[in-house]
């Protein structure tokens, strides 16, 4: 995060110095940019935060543990709910664990949990437009299901 | 019917706010008047939210600003637009891996990228790879499943974003162009870029080229 912030401050000072207007143009086209999302990303923020407070480590942990596949199934389906990055994916996995789920399960929940969302959808749609949401996280979920099934093969 | 279309955009603008002051409602609720776990649970994460947001998406912003501005349309179609092939995979994916936060922070990046004329297949490889394989991300994961299971995900996770990529830029028209953040009214549109996509040269043919 500081190097972001780092990166950001030594680009603006670099293109401050080649040129003053277009680092000001560029700088208000930004901020505009963020400025108009931001509505929609705290609203999908908020959305994301009370289904998350719905679904208790606790209940994930019953739901998901044992084999086969209905947790497999289960673990797909909750990880889709919300595109989730990867520090509150990767503790909930280690949890989930140590309370016995499967390699399979927990390579289905990661993957689907990082890469389909579809609370998140309406801000993907506002960059992407729907058509091309909706087929990236289609393809995404198959793509989850073929990661955990790879994965059970590799790590036995 | 007519107050239906009167009132889906008073909702879009306004349920975002009623949202978040809900979630807020709540959590003060119960941190004040006391009982509800599931309030204050909320409210956390909403602040965690809000604080990463903060942390990441203001630079993010300000970045592709200047990456609008400076780098040339022609950099970017060399080395990731349509008729760069394979080549342009490690640069997407090295340039997704060393970023860190949330993936909307990587839709708006993914967007100019577009623009500017990368092949779609290669914006998504991009977007998988930020999603899936971030190497800030990877010491989190060992730490919490070890090193066997991070290293085959990783591994495995890889080649089917690829694919993800190359299927979804296959299942879209070659004129596509993704409406972007700021394609609202009284914004600059994104029709800058309106030229039919190049057709990519095919490699001359081994036999052929002495000919001429």
């Amino acid at each position: 995060m500081t190097l972001l912030w780092i990166i950001t401050g030594v680009a603006i000072i670099v293109s401050l110095a080649a040129d003053r207007r277009k680092t000001r143009a560029s700088l208000i086209k930004g901020l505009k940019m963020f400025w108009g999302v931001l509505p929609l990303l705290l609203g999908v923020l908020g959305l994301v935060s009370v289904v998350l407070a719905a679904v208790t480590p606790e209940m994930l942990q019953h739901v998901l543990s044992g084999s086969g596949p209905v947790p497999f199934f289960t673990a797909l389906g909750i990880g889709s709910i919300a595109l989730m990055p990867g520090f509150i994916a990767y503790p909930l996995a280690g949890l989930l664990r140590q309370n016995g789920a499967s390699t399979a399960t927990l390579a289905a929940f990661i993957t689907s949990l990082m890469m389909v969302g579809i609370l998140t959808l309406p801000l993907e749609a506002r960059f992407f437009g729907w058509r091309v949401s909706l087929l990236r996280n289609g393809l995404a979920l198959v793509g989850a299901a073929l990661v955990a099934a790879v994965m059970v093969m590799v790590l036995p | 019917m007519k107050g239906l279309r009167k009132a889906l955009p008073t909702f879009r603008t306004l349920w975002p706010w009623v949202m978040v002051a809900t979630v807020a409602g709540l959590w003060a609720c119960s941190r004040f008047c006391g009982g509800l776990a599931f309030g204050l649970r909320a409210g956390e994460s909403l602040g965690g939210f809000l604080v990463e947001m903060a942390l990441v998406l203001p630079p993010m912003f300000l970045l592709i600003g200047l990456f609008d501005v400076w780098v040339p349309r022609e950099f970017v179609e060399r080395h990731a637009g349509r008729c760069a092939g394979a080549s342009a995979v490690p640069w997407m994916v090295l340039l997704a891996t060393v970023q860190a936060g949330p993936l909307y922070a990587a839709f708006p990046v993914a967007v100019s990228l577009w623009r500017k004329g990368c092949a779609p297949q290669n914006v998504f490889i991009y977007l998988g790879a930020f999603s899936a394989m971030k190497i800030p991300m990877l010491t989190f994961e060992v730490a919490f499943l070890g090193w066997r299971f991070s290293l085959a995900r990783t591994l495995v996770t890889l080649p089917v974003f690829i694919v993800i990529g190359v299927v979804l830029a296959r299942l879209l028209p070659a004129d596509f162009e993704p409406p972007g953040a700021d394609s609202g009214p009284g914004a600059p549109g994104g029709s800058r870029c309106r030229e039919p996509a190049p057709v990519c040269r095919s490699e001359p043919q081994p036999g052929n080229s002495a000919g001429g």
